[in-house]
């Protein structure tokens, strides 16, 4: 098993235009066979899908196919559902993420994770930041108000909020609360992100914020994002995958580039959906 | 048509209004009563002296010095047993036990019924059990003792929801951010449950304050100053039901001394609200 990198090696910092290729070596995730039930109830069948390291990967599908249900189990924060049962298999390197002896604090440091709704704790904005160093043994006053600052600037926030660190996050705007959250998971120097949905509960113009922010990070995080944007997808995404509601359950239907979903997709299914006829 | 039934809407809408500031004002009205007639009857006794000189001839003259220590004890008993199990079984049943497990289900309805039990039943089980079983005799330790199985449900109760009432999100993203449950538990889950917590500190602290059935059998009724825990206490509750039914000429007493009662509940009351308030502004400064 690889270690995981320290926490405190700050991520180079790329000019825009020479951003590092995302083609260039193998997939930095393996999914096989992965399937999900709820009890009983499947939510997700069968997926086998590799995510190309360093690209941005677009997950898109109808509502309820279970897009949430499929990212939450890449982390394994489906340890804190009931009743939740995985199976099949997800590698990452040499990492089994769903052995039993698998460390999930490690694991989840290396895979950040934004929610759909914003979710900043009811701390001041710096401390929404400082706590997870904290927890993960940084304590040095000037390396911590060094990461805080490298974060937000990462996401374009750091000169909306300078003068307000210790103000409340809550106080933020839908936009800027995102924005922060997505500065929360990179401030712990992650290899991987997953968003569900990022922008759906925002603005327009806040969702292009957003957005920005996510092409930025390509090349250097390998993201995973579900939405139900299909003009989004196909904006910033290298890759996507095409998940749909077969017999109940959830089912990958077609996972290509970009060009050839959009493009030449081989499943009717698909071309339909990306023709905007259904879902 | 359409002028009838906005009519008729209006007229709904005014009884609605009528209804609703009625039985506030009502129960305002009843709230403003009881208390003026406390003052009325009780406020020209109460005094410095009368608050720490000990009852005379049976609490006719002199104050409630002795009487106030003794509740003190008794409240302070009551909450250092109660506070810790409380918060520590409320934190199992919300964070650590699923809704429909056997334990969590048994567990619930078992405190949903002792939090109606009438407080005469815990006297009783408070004699047998602190008193006689235990060997501690009629005595502070065992009312408090006993005022603590008493207000536990209630605790219980009202801090896990509390804790239910924290929202999923905030344990999702800590726990997507590589952070322990402990962690997640004292540093986000634990004050943002603290509203709850202290509303079933209020309502048991009331209920306790305000206790009389189940002290009598417990700490009983010696009015002298209290030397130990050990010592039987008189509780204010339980001063002013002697004096108001036992004692004839006690009136004036028993009056000064409810008045007494329902300015502590209320002190208490307002303080544990203003803490809240504060608490959770520095908790957002600060931690
Ligand atoms: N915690 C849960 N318990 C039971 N069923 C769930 C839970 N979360 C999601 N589901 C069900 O699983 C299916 C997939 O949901 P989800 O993953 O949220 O889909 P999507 O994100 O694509 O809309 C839905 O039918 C949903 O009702
Ligand atoms: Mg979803």
């Amino acid at each position: 098993m690889r270690p995981v990198a320290p926490i405190t090696e700050l991520h180079p910092q790329y000019p825009l235009e020479e951003q590092p290729a995302c083609r260039e070596s193998q997939p930095f995730m393996e999914i096989d066979r992965l399937s999900l039930h709820y009890g009983e109830k499947p939510a997700f069948q069968d997926v086998t899908l590799a995510i190309a390291k360093g690209c941005i990967t677009a997950l898109v599908g109808p509502s309820g196919c279970g897009k949430t249900s499929f990212l939450t189990c890449l982390n394994r924060l489906t340890d804190l559902i009931t009743g939740c049962r995985v199976s099949g298999q997800i590698t990452i390197e040499a990492l089994e993420v769903l052995a039993p002896h698998t460390d999930v604090i490690r694991l989840r440091r290396r895979i950040g994770m934004i929610f759909q709704k914003p979710n900043p704790f009811p701390l001041t904005i710096r401390r929404n930041l400082e706590f997870p160093l904290r927890e993960h043994g940084i304590r040095d006053r000037t390396q911590l108000a060094q990461m805080i600052e490298t974060a937000l600037r990462e996401v374009g926030l750091w000169d909306e909020v300078k003068d307000r660190l210790d103000s409340p996050a809550l106080a933020l705007s839908g936009g800027q609360q995102q924005r922060l959250c997505i500065a929360r998971a990179l401030v712990l120097s992650p290899e991987m992100l997953l968003m569900d949905e990022p922008c759906s509960a925002l603005d327009p113009l806040s969702s292009g914020v957003v957005e920005d922010l996510i092409v930025r990070l390509r090349g250097r995080y390998t993201i995973l994002i579900v939405t139900h944007n299909l003009a989004q997808a196909r904006r910033i995404a290298d890759d996507v995958a095409f998940f749909w509601i077969h017999h109940g359950a959830g089912r990958l239907i077609e996972a290509g580039t970009v060009t050839q979903i959009f493009e030449e997709p081989r499943d009717p299914l698909t071309a339909a959906y990306v023709g905007g006829m259904r879902g | 048509m359409a002028e009838s039934m906005k009519k008729r809407l209006n007229m709904c809408e005014g009884l609605a209004f009528v209804l609703v500031w009625g039985t506030a004002a009502l129960v305002t009205a009843t709230f403003c009563w009881l208390l003026g007639d406390l003052v009325w009857h009780g406020l020209s006794h109460v005094s410095w002296t009368f608050l720490t000189a000990p009852p005379e001839n049976a609490g006719r003259r002199g104050g409630i010095g002795p009487i106030l220590v003794s509740t003190a004890l008794i409240l302070g008993v009551c909450l250092a047993v109660a506070l810790p199990i409380g918060i520590g079984t409320a934190v199992l049943l919300a964070e650590f036990t699923s809704d429909h497990s056997l334990f969590g289900r048994v567990t619930r309805r078992s405190l949903d019924v002792l939090a109606g039990v009438p407080s005469i039943v815990f006297g009783l089980f408070g004699n047998a059990f602190f008193c006689k079983t235990l060997g501690l005799g009629f005595s502070i330790l065992s009312g408090g003792l006993t005022l603590a199985c008493m207000v536990l449900p209630i605790l219980i109760r009202s801090t896990e929801e509390g804790f239910r009432a924290v929202p999923t999100s905030y344990r999702l993203s800590a726990a997507a951010l590589g952070l322990s449950r402990t962690t997640t538990l004292i540093h986000l889950v634990l004050p943002a449950a603290v509203p709850g917590l202290l509303v079933g500190l209020v309502l048991g602290v009331g209920r306790a304050i305000a206790e009389t059935a189940a002290l009598i059998f417990t700490s009983g009724y010696v009015d002298r100053m209290p030397e130990s825990l050990l010592d039987s206490g008189r509780a204010l509750s339980i001063h002013i039901f002697d004096l108001s039914m036992n004692v004839s000429g006690g009136d004036a007493n028993a009056y000064a001394s409810a008045l007494v009662l329902v300015v502590l509940l209320l002190v208490i009351n307002s303080t544990v609200s203003r803490l809240t308030a504060y608490g959770l502004q520095r908790k957002i400064m600060t931690v």
